[in-house]
């Protein structure tokens, strides 16, 4: 497969991080050729027939030196980063230490880039690095392996409740930056954490690659909210891969505003009694892909998944659902409900959905629901016959719609963020906030 | 108050009012009555304004007015309220929300200013405790994950809340146990006033026990067939309606 990457990040060489360190070399070096092998997905690929992410090879996007990366954006950090909490921040891919913030953090967490991790404890990195994602069978996500330029590296240690959730703040500053983030999140027995990841761009066109790959053991629970604000045109691949052993708990929460085309992957491995819940809401205007892919395997019996996912299509937007679940045949008494619920405000706009179940286990419970449609007559109707006008009626319901999946956000701050965020998509007649 | 003359109904091309007349003037409470099919739901539809209904004959005046030519949100800013047999539930507008936004849909309608956010509060949880509701119901999305009791609750919470001329109750006693029906009826009972109308549907007698009505009417096949004071309930429970049905044919 013929691909500009390899070239351009030999240009690279020795600025990538741990590039002294055999280990990561070798890891790099093995990524790189599953990826050569395959290249970025093709729409003839079932799994990427509605995100056509051919613009990646098509334009010159470009990796920037970690000594070129523009600080002078503190400006539009200090814009996004939320108050109230510990913020890492990574520019055009590399950490920007200054305009940081893990000040105060107990001893029992350890947060830092992944490029000082390797350096300060490579072991602690190996234990992790590569451990649950999957090179094999995501594009962007070998491609990711083979040459992320930095990430967070975030350890919490047993039984540790963060009291502020961690954000991580992706910038990219100028038009044609490839930006390739890889994040390790660990928590050990019994702790819980929030984190938040932020994504924004300073310009329109650019790339964004950013995988995850968190770790939560035994009665651990982690949360994972992102806030996805990329530039008009940008490409935003992203995947997050959890092991969650025993009895722990995880949530994500994406919110996919930004991009020309948006992709996010969860994938989650799910032993005894644990549980995940995933929720995602798109709203694409104009020409967005907005795309989200989960993949959740039961392992273990007595496991619950939970799956809600709603778009708001307008325009010539597409939104896309993929949601998987698989049950192994050990994995008794799994209880997985999967809904996905598509508004669509144009007649030109799209909704592609496709719940997939694979059941291997004879007694389990497993929902799945999904709809595609207009705004309901009966609610339209219910709220005039209270007074309200037809089109207050509508944009109150379509922000409804919506808000539905913005009510779930535990965290005060990033609750406020999201919620305009959404108000500011949708016409606001007879939607007063200071009511909501 | 309300003069409905006359009133034929279609819907699609199957006639369903068939000629309909009915006086409820202020202050009065009218209970129709009715077996299953006899159009008693399109008629509560066809006052609030409900679209799929073609009105082929007839007219409906209100407080003077031409009710039909009214928009649904106009009716209910002049006063009209309509409690749904099926409360819809909407995801994602709490009830408190929905409650300010209706009131100040009808207080900007007659030129008053958007209500004080403390007086609403105030109101709210008065009425909240005549119906015997917990105030948590406010702050959740609007019927969602409600039980039938709950439903209809909620409906006549509005009613109280948004104080209309005419009070329309779509079976809002069906499927409510006793307990409920006693709560709902005891805040259906504080509206009542000289000035206020009610028109009640329904299947049972039962409701009549608990909202005395001062007219009954009994809707069959598209017509008023009978009508007759509060007795003509317990007649009708006695008898079944194949006995007005025949009377009527």
């Amino acid at each position: 497969m013929d691909s500009q990457y390899p070239e351009l990040y030999a240009s690279l060489e020795g600025d990538l991080i741990g590039q002294s360190d055999t280990k990561l070399a070798d890891f790099r070096a093995r990524a790189a050729a599953q990826f050569l092998e395959q290249g970025f997905p093709s729409v003839r690929d079932e799994e990427w027939r509605y995100s056509n992410v051919s613009v990646l090879e098509k334009q010159a996007f470009v990796p920037v030196l970690a000594s070129e990366i523009a600080v002078s954006i503190a400006a539009d950090v200090a814009k996004h980063q939320l108050d109230d909490c510990w913020v890492m921040v990574f520019v055009d891919g590399h950490y920007a230490e200054a305009l940081s913030n893990v000040a105060g953090l107990p001893d029992s967490v350890q947060a830092m880039s992944l490029a000082q991790a390797i350096v300060k404890q490579p072991e602690q990195v190996y234990e992790y690095l590569g451990q649950v994602a999957d090179n094999q069978t995501v594009g962007f996500t070998a491609f990711n392996s083979a040459w992320f330029s930095d990430g967070a590296f975030l350890q919490i240690a047993k039984n540790t409740q963060l009291e502020k959730p961690v954000q991580l703040l992706h910038i990219v500053t100028s038009a044609h930056v490839m930006a390739n983030t890889r994040h390790l999140v660990i928590l050990e027995q019994g702790a819980e954490a929030h984190v938040i990841e932020t994504f924004v761009g300073a310009a329109e066109q650019y790339a964004t690659v950013s995988v995850m790959e968190a770790f939560v053991a035994q009665n651990a629970g982690l949360s994972v909210y992102k806030n996805q604000l990329e530039g008009a045109k940008a490409a935003h691949l992203a995947g997050i891969y959890v092991q969650q052993a025993r009895d722990s708990r995880f949530g994500h929460y994406n919110f996919a505003f930004g991009g020309l085309l948006a992709r996010s992957e969860v994938h989650t491995n799910l032993h005894q009694a644990a549980e995940c819940d995933l929720n995602g809401l798109y709203l694409g205007v104009k020409r967005q892909t907005l795309d989200n892919h989960t993949r959740i395997h039961h392992l273990e019996p007595h496991a619950i998944s939970k799956e809600l996912y709603k778009g708001v299509l307008n325009d010539k937007s597409r939104g896309v659902f993929q949601g998987r679940v698989i049950v192994a045949e050990q994995a008794q008494k799994t209880d997985s409900d999967m809904h996905n619920h598509n508004l669509l405000l144009s007649d030109n706009a799209e909704a592609d959905t496709k719940p997939q179940l694979e059941i291997y286990a004879d007694d389990v419970k497993c929902a799945h629901g999904i709809t595609v449609g207009q705004l309901d007559e009966k609610s339209i109707f219910a709220l005039q016959s209270r007074g309200i006008d037809e089109t207050s009626a509508k944009n109150m319901l379509t922000f409804a719609f919506a808000n539905e999946m913005v009510d779930k956000i535990e965290l005060p701050g990033l609750h406020e963020k999201i919620l305009t965020e959404v108000l500011n998509r949708f016409p606001q007649a007879g939607i007063d906030q200071a009511w909501l | 108050m309300l003069s409905i003359k006359n009133l034929h109904v279609s819907v699609g091309d199957k006639p369903i009012l068939k000629g309909v007349n009915l006086e409820i003037p202020a202050g009065e409470v009218h209970a129709i009555m009715g077996p299953n099919g006899a159009g008693k739901s399109t008629l509560s539809h066809v006052l609030s304004g409900k679209a799929g209904y073609t009105v082929t004959e007839g007219s409906v005046t209100y407080k003077g007015e031409d009710l039909l030519a009214l928009e649904p949100e106009m009716r209910a800013r002049k006063g009209v309220f309509l409690a749904f047999q099926y409360p819809v539930e909407i995801p994602g507008v709490s009830n408190i929300y929905l409650l300010k936004a209706a009131l100040n849909a009808m207080r900007t309608y007659r030129g008053e200013s958007e209500v004080d956010a403390l007086d609403f509060l105030t109101l709210v949880k008065d009425k909240v405790k005549l119906l015997e509701m917990d105030e948590k119901f406010l702050y959740r999305a609007v019927n969602e994950g409600f039980s039938g009791g709950e439903k209809k609750r909620n409906e006549i919470l509005q009613a109280a809340i948004l104080e209309p001329s005419l009070c329309i109750l779509d079976e809002t006693d069906s499927g409510l146990d006793i307990d409920a029906l006693k709560v709902v009826s005891k805040g259906v009972n504080a509206l009542r006033d000289e000035a206020r109308s009610f028109l009640m549907i329904t299947h049972y007698q039962r409701l009549l026990d608990y909202i005395k009505p001062d007219v009954v009417h009994v809707l069959a096949d598209g017509r008023i067939v009978k009508s007759g004071g509060p007795e003509l309930a317990l007649e009708l429970e006695a008898k079944g309606y194949h006995w007005v049905e025949e009377q009527g044919a």
